[in-house]
């Protein structure tokens, strides 16, 4: 099966839209057809065709060779049973409202990477942004579903607003990791920055280390958690190291005790 | 009636009769397979017969810490009832009564089945609002703060209308000792089948009972044709040489579960040979008006 391929003729010299080169959206169209798909953001037009060698394949899945940190909105709102692979870096808002799926940059991504994602499957293999997994200004809740995994770093306000589902960070976090999550699960291998799950209320944060967490993190003990080996078991293939950090005991720290107080920060016991 | 002679052992030409049921299943889980073998006992008491009980329940197997979800010990319970409104209530009541309260436990839902039943959604509150909802690839649980730790607990239980209740093996013997020991034999073979349960005391029933009675108001009575000690006063179905019969029900999630655990157990018992072990093996039916599913011997053995 080969995939839908896109091949970067050259460094794109405005922002990129790409919104519109999801498989769901590109299924039985021409090169042609492709190649006309307007993707500028700026008044100087760009087509597919201005920047793209565009050719033919799976319908289920895209590939894109070569990537630039202009490339926003790649993945936007992608449906459940596509795929795509981006060969390089990615600008902001990579998988943005995606429905399902599964996103792999080999790269880098730019900010609000997994922005209000739904469900998608999200594979980050450099560094990510700030607000990995947050809501858009004004909106009111971020990622509601799916999984991110970042390889490498991410910048600040990591899962701000975290409704649902799991986000792993493979090297270290930025400040306020986990703000205001209303839910969901992050996970961070490496370091975190100031102010952990500031105002978190129901979400649980799994950390490797000690850190401060100030007064209004209350310690509940050491414990064996059932549904962190459940974590453990399920996530074994995709993250080793979030896999043995959630399997040993972990010691509980309620909170944040500002808001409603009933998440949890999970630390190695 | 006409019979098949196999090793000794006479088969009657006859099917067990068994009709429709809605299944459930759960795969309970503890830190000790003690514990987990006594949370599932516990919730499979008092499970023999819907006719007076609130559903029919056993233990399906053990499961070593490989096969459960979380990584520890466990059994699979299944539990059959008339209709999906019964076993979603039966399931709840004995998982709050019976599992909630068993130290260390863990429930899953055994198998994704046509509909679903809240058992985790009935049974958070109990966490006062300290519960937590964790969903992990795709399934949602409720994390039930209790007094060892957490009461994990899966949010919805797969459930099944393909079910089979109600397929049986009559077991005769010359007294109860040989006959016993056929019916256990075929009893252990029942057990090691997958997807299929024999509900009542050890997987036996000694009272096998036809319908209606001399009195008004019992719906069922003892099955006076097939009571040794009443061989000569009765219209009897028993020879001169069975002094002892005894039955195994088996309910399943589908009908091959229930053909293939009645062709086991009738295996064991021609197996252990009219010697030591039973000299007939019939089967309990209703003429056809029971139910829409026979399994007739013949085509087991």
């Amino acid at each position: 099966m080969k995939p839908l391929l896109f091949t970067l003729k050259a460094e794109p010299d405005q922002r990129l839209d790409l919104s519109g080169l999801t498989p769901d959206r590109l299924v039985r169209r021409t090169v042609k057809e492709i190649e006309e798909i307007s993707i500028g953001t700026t008044r100087n037009a760009v087509k597919v065709g201005d920047l793209f060698k565009v050719k033919l394949g799976e319908a289920t899945s895209v590939r894109f060779d070569g990537g630039s940190d202009r490339f926003d909105l790649l993945g936007a709102k992608l449906l459940p049973g596509f795929e795509i692979h981006v060969e390089g870096d990615v600008g902001a808002q990579l998988g943005r409202a995606a429905k399902g799926g599964t996103i792999t940059v080999a790269g880098d991504a730019g900010a609000y990477a997994a922005s209000q994602s739904a469900g998608a499957h999200i594979d980050i293999y450099g560094h990510a942004g700030d607000f990995l997994g947050a809501p858009l200004a004004g909106e009111m809740a971020g990622m509601s579903g799916g999984r991110v995994i970042v390889r490498g770093s991410v910048g600040a306000r990591c899962g701000d607003r975290l409704r649902r589902g799991i986000i792993i960070v493979e090297g270290d976090a930025g400040d306020d990791l986990g703000s205001r999550a209303i839910a969901g699960t992050i996970i961070v291998l490496g370091e975190a920055g100031e102010r952990i799950g500031y105002l978190n209320k129901r979400a649980s944060i799994v950390l490797s280390g000690e850190y401060d967490l100030g007064p209004t993190y209350v310690d509940c003990g050491a414990h064996n958690l059932g549904f962190a080996k459940l974590f453990a078991k399920s996530l074994a293939q995709e993250s080793r190291g979030a896999s043995r950090l959630l399997s040993g005991r972990l010691q509980r720290y309620a909170g944040d005790t500002a808001v409603f107080g009933k998440g949890e920060i999970l630390i190695p016991a | 009636m006409p019979q098949l002679i196999r090793k000794g052992i006479r088969i009657d030409e006859s099917f067990a009769e068994a009709f429709p049921m809605t299944g459930a299943g759960v795969v309970i889980t503890a830190p000790t397979r003690k514990w987990a073998l006594q949370a599932a006992t516990t919730m499979t008491g008092y499970a023999t017969s819907v006719i007076g009980c609130d559903c029919e329940a056993g233990i399906d197997c053990e499961l070593a810490g490989r096969d459960t979800p979380d990584g520890r010990p466990g059994v699979r319970v299944l539990l059959f009832g008339f209709s999906p409104k019964s076993v979603g209530k039966a399931l709840v009541n004995r998982i709050g009564q019976c599992v909630l309260t068993c130290p260390g436990s863990a429930v899953f839902s055994a198998f994704d089945g046509e509909e679903k039943i809240k058992v985790g959604d009935s049974m958070r509150q109990f966490g006062d609002k300290w519960q937590i909802s964790k969903a992990i690839d795709g399934r949602r649980y409720w994390r039930v703060p209790v007094m060892d730790g957490e009461f994990l607990v899966e949010s919805q239980v797969g459930l099944t209308k393909k079910s089979v209740g109600g397929g049986n093996l009559l077991i005769m013997g010359e007294d109860w000792a040989s006959t016993m020991r056929a019916t256990e034999a075929a009893v252990e073979a029942v057990h090691a089948t997958p997807d299929a349960i024999a509900p009542f005391p050890g997987g036996v029933v000694r009272s096998g009972s036809k319908v209606g009675s001399k009195y008004k108001g019992m719906g069922a009575s003892t099955n006076d044709a097939y009571c040794p000690t009443l061989r000569g006063a009765t219209n009897s179905a028993l020879d001169a040489d069975i002094g002892c019969v005894l039955e195994i029900v088996i309910d399943g999630l589908t009908s091959e579960a229930v053909s293939a655990a009645m062709r086991a157990g009738l295996k064991a018992i021609i197996a252990l040979g009219p010697k030591t072990g039973a000299k007939r093996v019939g089967a309990g039916n209703y003429g056809g008006k029971l139910g829409p599913f026979h399994y007739h011997l013949k085509d087991l053995v």
